[in-house]
């Protein structure tokens, strides 16, 4: 469908906006775990934008924060 | 004129009051050089304020940013109770400050001087205000000064939070994921520089960078204002140049020749061992302990005192101090306090309360939008490391006596220490 489907993104969170709801967690288990006061850890590494599921599921995070905290960045390889 | 090798320069002449136009300009003679700029880039001047970026890069990045009412803020917020330095230099010679403050504003073509003050520091608010007063219609082309007051807290001086306070009346640190980021006062770019720093620039243009670099290794070049406090007969603020000897500088101060740690860089740096006694003071001696000179604090504590404790009170006021904004810092700095506190009163919960507390510091770090949680990460990691001996004697025999003795590190009184819980 023409999508630039190279280079490598990332999650990255604001701190201040995150208010620890949790959903990010809940939508994209693989790349956000809690700590033990229910503030996301977000794995930082950059993955390919390829990796279809991980995208999907950052852009289910991103879309499903309710304090808009998440950003999908996006790096160029 | 003070020659390339003498001591002190920034503190020379100091009198009981802060020095008037008059007598700086006779202590200071000569006017600013033409070339300041190119001057400040081989003084190889790094900034005072805690991370150590070279200035000449700050403001060349300033200068390529587009306006004509750039801003120069002149950082002498000074929230670490550790600190005076920034305080006593403008409360002996205000205007080698603002010289230097005009001096960046002429070379990143700004027309707007900010000092920034906190509330609480009366003598050096009067002392400001008397500058400013002196100085005012000297000229039409010189910028205009002024003298901000935000509340004194210690996130309140992080440069995002200080021009948040500029902007909206808060003193709040902001996020900030891009890099190299431009503050911006309104719309304005804003160059910031911590007092000290300024008044090197204000020196640099006018004596030059070969005279600057008169003193003090290649690397970190010049003099520097270290604050002495902690084992020591009265906290005093001294001027050495870089690279002398930690032992001098202590000696110097009159502080305990033989200390059981030192604090280096102040409460968001590190708590050393006595083997650190030796090295000399630049920003490389401390960078294998992942640290540096910081905002030139030096804070030795003797024997008999419980390194432990010291860094419990130092950790539960950085928690206090929290601005509450980010959950990491908010909820991660009072549980690692509470952590240290059992281990520095050997509750039944100490051996668990240190697993907690290295699993926290492993957690906690980079999950903040400002550095206060970072800081406050290093320095009990590099407690933990300092006094391991001390851990293990509390873990085993029970609290030691330094656990009664009076603490020697300045830390303000919390409302009620033993209970750090908001949740």
């Amino acid at each position: 469908m023409g999508l630039n489907r190279s280079g490598l993104f990332f999650l990255q969170v604001n701190p201040i906006l995150c208010d620890g709801y949790g959903h990010c967690h809940e939508l994209a288990p693989e790349l956000v775990t809690l700590d033990e006061w229910g503030y996301p850890i977000i794995d930082a590494t950059p993955r390919p934008l390829s990796d279809d599921n991980a995208h999907q599921a950052a852009i289910y995070a991103e879309r499903g924060c309710p304090r808009q905290a998440l950003r999908i960045r996006k790096v160029q390889a | 004129m003070i020659t390339p090798h003498e001591l002190p320069r920034l503190l020379a002449g100091r009198g009981s009051a802060a020095a008037s136009l008059r007598e700086h300009t006779s202590l200071f003679p000569g006017a600013m050089l033409n070339d300041a700029a190119q001057q400040l880039e081989s003084s190889g001047l790094l900034g005072r304020g805690g991370a150590g970026f070279a200035t000449y890069r700050k403001v060349a990045l300033i200068r390529s940013q587009r306006g004509s009412h750039k801003v120069v803020v002149v950082n002498a917020m000074e929230g670490e109770p550790a600190a005076h330095k920034d305080s006593h230099l403008l409360q002996s010679n205000p205007h080698l400050v603002l010289d230097g403050a005009e001096a960046l504003a002429a070379m990143i073509h700004a027309d707007r001087i900010v000092v920034c003050v906190a509330r609480d520091n009366i003598p050096t608010i009067n002392a400001v205000q008397q500058a400013i007063h002196e100085r005012q219609r000297r000229s039409l082309r010189a910028p205009d000064l002024s003298l901000v007051t935000p509340p004194g807290r210690y996130v309140a001086g992080e440069e995002s939070a200080l021009i948040h306070w500029l902007n909206d009346n808060e003193s709040l640190p902001q996020f900030r994921p891009e890099k190299p980021h431009v503050l911006k006062l309104r719309r304005h770019a804003v160059l910031l520089d911590n007092a000290e720093t300024c008044a090197h620039v204000g020196l640099i243009s006018r004596y030059g960078a070969q005279w600057f670099r008169g003193l003090g290794p290649a690397t970190h070049p010049g003099s520097t204002l270290v604050s002495v406090s902690g084992a020591v007969q009265r906290a005093k603020v001294l001027e050495v140049a870089n690279g002398t000897s930690v032992r001098e500088i202590l000696a110097a101060a009159g502080a305990d020749p033989s200390p059981q740690g030192i604090v280096v860089g102040g409460y968001g740096g590190v708590f050393l061992g006595p083997e650190i006694l030796d090295l000399p003071y630049a920003h490389e001696s401390f960078r294998p302990y992942g640290a540096n000179v910081g905002a030139g604090i030096l804070a030795p504590i003797s024997y008999g005192t419980c390194g432990l404790r010291e860094t419990y009170r130092v950790a539960a006021w950085m928690a206090h101090e929290s601005a509450r904004q980010c959950g990491p810092c908010a909820f991660g700095l009072p549980a690692m306090a509470e952590d240290l506190r059992h281990i520095v009163h050997a509750t039944a919960d100490a051996a668990l309360a240190l697993d907690r507390l290295h699993a926290r510091t492993r957690e906690i770090e980079g999950r903040g939008a400002c550095r206060h949680p970072d800081g406050v990460v290093r320095f009990i990691r590099s407690a933990l490391t300092t006094f391991a001996t001390d851990v293990q004697y509390h873990l085993t025999n029970g609290a030691c006596a330094g656990v009664r003795a009076k603490g020697q590190l300045i830390v303000p009184t919390l409302v009620n220490e033993e209970e750090l819980q908001w949740d």
